[in-house]
């Protein structure tokens, strides 16, 4: 099998693992939307998976190590403020984001 | 505003975090020795982040389509719990709910749970919308990335730290709209102890404790009552 043969397969498998991990729940619950445990988990999963995926995305975030996740925790604090005070979703997260690359491209907290 | 302005607007912040870690992939995929376009063009077919990433290690060691199959399916088996709070969300046919259930990584599903279409506008459309707006952008990332990887001028570390103020930001808006400390306090605990004691499987892990204790305390409810 020449090289180009071996990664359109690779691509192919992929494609189609990754499809049916998002694909199973409609499958396995087709027509029982409206089931009031799927209900719930409609109404309270959103909230509890947003968390986690805050958590997730700082993952691999050494807090042993110097500057401790002070960058981190310093952009999170200056997005949720400006979001609880503004409420406008692009000013918060923008100011957060420019705030975490100066603050790590410029060395602020070492 | 038309419906394809607002999920623009919603979806900028993940432009800035997934352009620049399409091009983090792109830059890594090249070191393969391919052409340049099969970067963009795994983007567009098996589009989803993380499992690219590990396809760039079984492509160097050219592991065998089976545990290809296998580790891809292990790694992204979190996506099985999202399509179960969006059961009554996707209300799509056919080619339409397909795609949307094709395009639903972290993110997207992020969007799709925490913001509205404008009033008066088709809620499906605004899906399909946000879906197809947040693939361009990995799938430009990709291609920006194999291309020109090495002659990037601009320092653009941490500009992904967008999707982690982006999910920060919706997860306020979930306590806006729902005001009830359980699922977020659940959530936290488990996803802690997840990051403690499974590191690599760290989603899968959290999300499955978080609704197995949500459902418990439905049950308790029930008991209760």
């Amino acid at each position: 099998m020449n090289d180009t043969g071996y990664l359109l397969l690779v691509f192919l498998v992929m494609t189609v693992a990754t499809f049916i991990t998002r694909l199973i729940p409609f499958v396995a619950f087709r027509d029982r939307g409206d089931h009031p445990l799927l209900m719930y988990l409609g109404r309270y999963m959103p909230p509890a998976i947003m968390t986690l995926l805050v958590l997730y995305s700082l993952k691999s975030l050494d807090l042993t190590q110097a500057p401790y996740g002070i960058n981190e925790l310093l952009a999170l604090l200056l997005t949720s403020v400006l979001h609880l005070w503004r409420g406008n979703a692009l000013l918060s997260i923008f100011a957060g984001t420019l705030f975490y690359m100066a603050a790590i491209q410029l060395g602020w907290f070492v | 505003m038309s419906t394809m302005g607002a999920a623009f607007r919603a979806s900028v912040p993940v432009m800035f975090g997934y352009v620049p870690l399409g091009m983090a992939f792109g830059i890594l995929f090249q070191n393969l020795g391919y052409a340049w376009y099969y970067a963009p063009l795994m983007g567009l077919t098996v589009y989803a982040g993380a499992a690219q990433f590990m396809a760039v290690g079984l492509l160097a060691a050219q592991a065998s389509l089976f545990e290809v199959a296998i580790s891809t399916f292990i790694l992204n088996s979190r996506h099985m719990f999202f399509g179960v709070s969006l059961l009554s969300r996707y209300r799509a046919r056919g080619l339409k709910k397909l795609y949307l259930i094709f395009g639903l990584t972290d993110e997207t599903y992020s969007l799709i749970t925490s913001t509205h279409p404008p009033d008066g506008h088709d809620e499906q459309n605004y899906y399909l919308a946000l879906t197809a707006l947040n693939q361009g952008y990995w799938v430009i990332g990709c291609a920006l990335g194999a291309l020109f990887g090495a002659s990037v001028q601009f320092d653009t570390s941490g500009m992904d730290f967008a999707l982690t103020a982006l999910f920060m930001v919706l997860m306020l808006e979930q306590w806006k709209k729902l005001r009830e400390p359980y699922p977020f306090g659940v959530a936290l605990l488990c996803g802690l102890m997840a990051l403690w004691l499974f590191r690599e499987q760290m989603l899968l892990v959290s999300i499955g404790l978080s609704i197995a204790l949500l459902l418990l305390r439905t049950r308790i409810r029930q008991v209760a009552s």
